[in-house]
């Protein structure tokens, strides 16, 4: 059976990268003794599919991981339990939001989440040169960029990708102990929506694209969505019960 | 609470690996800081990967928080990139638990396992706002302190470190607690400070290097001198008695990140008595005490259950020297009530005591890689280290183990070890050869890695008197090392840099002269010289031109028996006329048994401090020569005085009671 988990990182846990997620994981499913299905072969490794990568220092209130368990071992799994099992297991700050089966020949994560919501720092911009900039870069047919794509260059307008921009509002900055100097200058946040496909857009690529650019503080994603017709879903909602059946499917 | 957090938070996006500063691990503790309690900050100089993993830190900081007067909290040196980011936003040092300034705590504890990392000791110190020589330190500035092997000569750091533990920690951290509480509720007042450093003086095993005057002879150290009449003469190393007492680390901390070690690893004696030549570790800490059998059982199968690890490392100076291994390592492996597979590894493994039935064990988990070290190519040569394995005990070991599947394994060996003859050296290309050969009979692409370390003498052993290799020796050794290897099918040579081995040698059996020298490096920016990527080889040779000092005098010429050695006030319990006699047994080929299981020679190391082994089996671990010298085919009881655990009553010397560097553990 697949299980498909939803769970936040927050806090201090942001600075972990994402192999080190999939290790915790790992190691939490070993400690609660669950019947997690293994590789064959000379070095098993448990068999657990993420979905796409958290950059190490972004936090989130919606990432997905999909465990595949044993059978017939499987049958007895208590879903429900699964979270509060499994959260004190993991370090503060993961917390396990909801666990539901799926079918095995779901599109993965990866593929299947085609939008991210965002809430970005941009710092050194304060709300009014951010609005100017946003709605400057908003009103914009094409904007093309170069950034790295696996150790490539490569050029391409990223204006397709953005599909919501605002600014909600001003944030502090970080003044040094002695409060003489400044350690992160203000600025304001922003909530976007980017698409992630097919090479995706991250949010310090969108900040550097501004006019003038900001510089990248706190970046939280809050939702991952999956697109079919004109509707959009959550791999997995935060109210989905464990109990309840598998999410309509998108293939 | 005084943290730095929200200062460092936005510093972290931008360095390399940020998890290496958020604490967070399981394990972790966020101690209750009172004005009645010592703060100990437990550093290790090195980066997180390398220091996290460390056995003695771990137990140091859990015996601490224990106590009512005394909390600690860890850190670990901070890479260049932040350091740099530090430096530029005026931010301090700081605990990885709960963020607070390093100069917030009365000791800055160091463990020092290795001598490329005094410059970051000294980084450290600074970067926590603390004056980096300790005579400019005033009342306000925390105790900076140092344990771990590399302590067993301190004196290089003497102008640095205000107090020096020698030997195992777990009880000494204890009494230091006890006299710096009373020094921070009395207010740290002004002149306290050499006041409280006096009182520590005389703690057993705690070595305070200003309360002492160093007189020289030209060149030559001729003594070194209590400043004061209650100030002993001779600092003798702490040790316990009985590992069963010191179950920790109970809750070894489980890391977010990547570490190196990063497993459970279970300590199952401590000391060994092998009597190797050239290991350090095997003569500063006799004797042998075995963890019992049942406690490491407990140990593994709690530790197991906690941290979700799926190996198990159990540690030692020779793993397969513990009675009943075989019997633990089935135990773990064949686990019925466990869910998961768990791995065992065996970090230092002799040869000749790898028998088929460990290595069928082992193979039953999931394999972990297999390193053995002969250390030396011939036999000849291993008569002169004192590490007396036969060649066929090697092949016997390697035609197991390949056998068995495995595909891969390592040999660790020195060179420019005394008397080393080119046909010693290429002995090791040798032996590798025949190993790879072997394999080759079971798997086609079967290899052999050989990794050579460029030999440095170390205080407190039999060649400490020996005049180390020159880096243009070292190197010629290691080019005919490796043109025999690329000649060789199937083996591979890796090696220590010659340079690297150079720059030990200088500190490893430095006096106080050299403190200038590591400070000069430091303030040219040499830090993390252990990494290869940033060891300067030059700012080392251009320092000690510039105080003035030879090379040639302090890392390769032979030294004198009638010569005081600049860690003599210091005792690791070794009669000096015992190693002196062990450095002519050594010239001459000729080895020494392994008293555990033989009578007694009297190294001092039991008979000064009222110890004695704690071994579970009196007789030798089965097959091959050993290392014992004897001759083992009877396989009858050797007679030996064995304790399983001392009574009080037979453990005298409350004064020097039996202790874990600040680096315990292994």
């Amino acid at each position: 059976m697949r299980v498909r988990f939803r769970f936040a990182k927050l806090g201090k846990v942001r600075f972990t990268s994402h192999r080190d997620v999939a290790r915790l994981w790992e190691r939490a499913l070993r400690r609660a003794e669950l019947p997690v299905a293994r590789t064959e072969g000379f070095s098993p490794r448990p068999k657990m599919h993420f979905g796409l990568a958290l950059s190490t220092s972004h936090e989130s209130l919606g990432e997905y991981l999909d465990v595949d368990f044993r059978e017939p071992e499987s049958a007895s799994l208590d879903l429900a339990g699964l979270p509060g099992l499994l959260t004190p297991l993991l370090p503060e700050g993961l917390t396990v939001e909801a666990a539901a089966p799926i079918a095995t020949s779901d599109t993965s994560l990866q593929q299947a989440v085609t939008i991210c919501s965002w809430t970005i720092e941009a710092l050194g911009l304060d709300v009014a040169a951010a609005n100017e900039a946003v709605s400057a870069l908003l009103a914009r047919d094409e904007v093309m960029v170069t950034r790295q794509r696996k150790g490539h260059d490569v050029t391409d307008d990223i204006r397709p990708y953005i599909l919501h921009l605002a600014v909600i509002g001003p944030i502090p900055g970080v003044l040094s102990p002695s409060g003489d100097h400044t350690i992160a200058p203000a600025g304001s946040l922003l909530e976007a929506e980017l698409a992630t496909q097919p090479r995706g857009l991250r949010p310090a690529e969108l900040l550097a694209a501004l006019e003038p650019p900001a510089t990248e503080g706190r970046v939280r994603r809050t939702h991952q969505w999956i697109t079919f017709d004109d509707a959009r879903t959550e791999p997995l909602s935060v109210d989905a019960m464990s109990t309840m059946p598998a999410p309509a499917r998108a293939s | 609470m005084n943290t730095i957090w929200p200062q460092l938070e936005p510093l972290l996006a931008n360095v390399q690996k940020p998890a290496r500063y958020i604490g967070c691990e399981d394990g972790s503790q966020q101690p209750d800081h009172r004005p009645d309690r010592a703060a100990w900050l437990l550093i290790y100089p090195d980066t997180y990967e390398i220091g996290l993993p460390n056995q003695g830190l771990q137990i140091l900081y859990e015996i601490l928080n224990e106590r009512s007067d005394a909390v600690a909290e860890r850190t670990y040196a901070p890479w260049v990139d932040l350091e740099a980011s530090l430096r530029a936003h005026g931010l301090p040092l700081f605990s990885v638990d709960t963020h607070r300034p390093a100069d917030a705590f009365d000791l800055l504890a160091f463990n020092l396992s290795a001598e490329l990392v005094y410059t970051n000791l000294l980084n450290c110190i600074d970067l926590a706002g603390v004056p980096v020589r300790a005579a400019e330190r005033g009342p306000n500035h925390p105790l900076i302190v140092a344990g771990g092997h590399c302590t067993y000569n301190p004196e290089p750091l003497a102008d640095f470190l205000d107090l020096v533990v020698i030997g195992d920690g777990e009880e000494v951290v204890g009494e230091i607690s006890e006299v710096v509480a009373d020094w921070k509720r009395s207010g740290r007042t002004e002149g306290s400070r050499a006041q409280v450093l006096r009182e520590l003086s005389k703690v057993s095993g705690v070595y305070v290097p200003s309360m002492y005057d160093v007189t020289y002879d030209g060149e030559h150290l001729v003594a070194v001198t209590p400043r004061y009449a209650d100030v002993p003469e001779r600092i003798e190393k702490r040790t316990v008695a009985d590992l069963a007492d010191w179950p920790y680390p109970k809750r070894q901390l489980v890391p977010l990140t990547e570490v190196v070690h990063d497993r459970l690893n279970v300590e199952v004696f401590r000391g060994c008595t092998r009597g190797c030549r050239f290991c350090q570790a095997g003569m500063i800490t006799r004797p042998v005490r075995e963890r019992p059998a049942d406690q490491v059982r407990t140990m593994i199968n709690e530790g197991i259950r906690r941290t979700g690890y799926d190996e198990v490392a159990l540690t030692s100076l020779s793993t397969a020297d513990f009675s009943g291994i075989e019997k633990v390592v089935a135990d773990t492996v064949n686990d019925p009530t466990r869910t998961n597979q768990v791995s065992v590894s065996l970090p230092s493994l002799r040869v000749d005591a790898f028998t088929v039935g460990i290595a069928a064990e082992l193979q039953r988990g999931r394999r972990s890689g297999l390193t053995f070290a002969p250390e030396a190519g011939t036999w000849r040569m291993r008569q002169v280290i004192n590490k007396l394995i036969r060649e066929e005990d090697l092949y016997g070991a390697v035609e197991s183990a390949y056998s068995q599947g495995w595909r891969r394994m390592k040999l660790y060996f020195l060179t420019g070890l005394p008397t080393e003859t080119d046909e010693d050296t290429l002995g090791i290309t040798e032996l590798a050869r025949n190993c790879a050969e072997i394999g080759r009979t079971h798997n086609k692409s079967a290899s052999v890695t050989v990794s050579v370390g460029g030999f440095v003498p170390k205080p407190f052993t039999p060649f400490q008197w020996f005049g180390q290799n020159t880096v243009a020796e070292l190197q010629r050794k290691v080019n005919l090392l490796r043109d025999d290897a690329r000649r060789s099918r199937g083996v591979q040579l890796k090696w220590h840099d010659p340079k690297a081995t150079m720059v030990e040698g200088i500190v490893s059996r430095g006096d106080r002269r050299l403190g200038p020298v590591i400070e000069d490096v430091w303030r040219s920016g040499g830090t993390f010289q252990e990494w290869s990527e940033k060891f300067d080889y030059q700012l080392w040779v251009d320092s000690m031109e510039r105080h003035g000092l030879s090379i040639d005098w302090y890392v390769y010429r032979h030294r004198h028996e009638d010569e005081m050695l600049p860690w003599e006030h210091l005792s690791a319990g070794l009669h000096k006329d015992f190693l002196w006699q062990d450095w002519r047994d050594a010239l001459n080929e000729v080895g020494l048994e392994d008293c555990r299981w033989t009578p007694c020679y009297d190294c001092g190391a039991c008979t000064g401090y009222g110890i004695e082994h704690i071994v579970a089996s009196a007789r030798p671990p089965a097959g091959g020569s050993q290392g014992t010298g004897q001759d083992l085919s009877r396989g009858s009881m050797v007679p030996v005085t064995l304790l399983t655990k001392p009574s009080t009553s037979s453990t005298p010397s409350p004064t020097a009671p039996p202790v874990t560097p600040l680096g315990a553990g292994v």
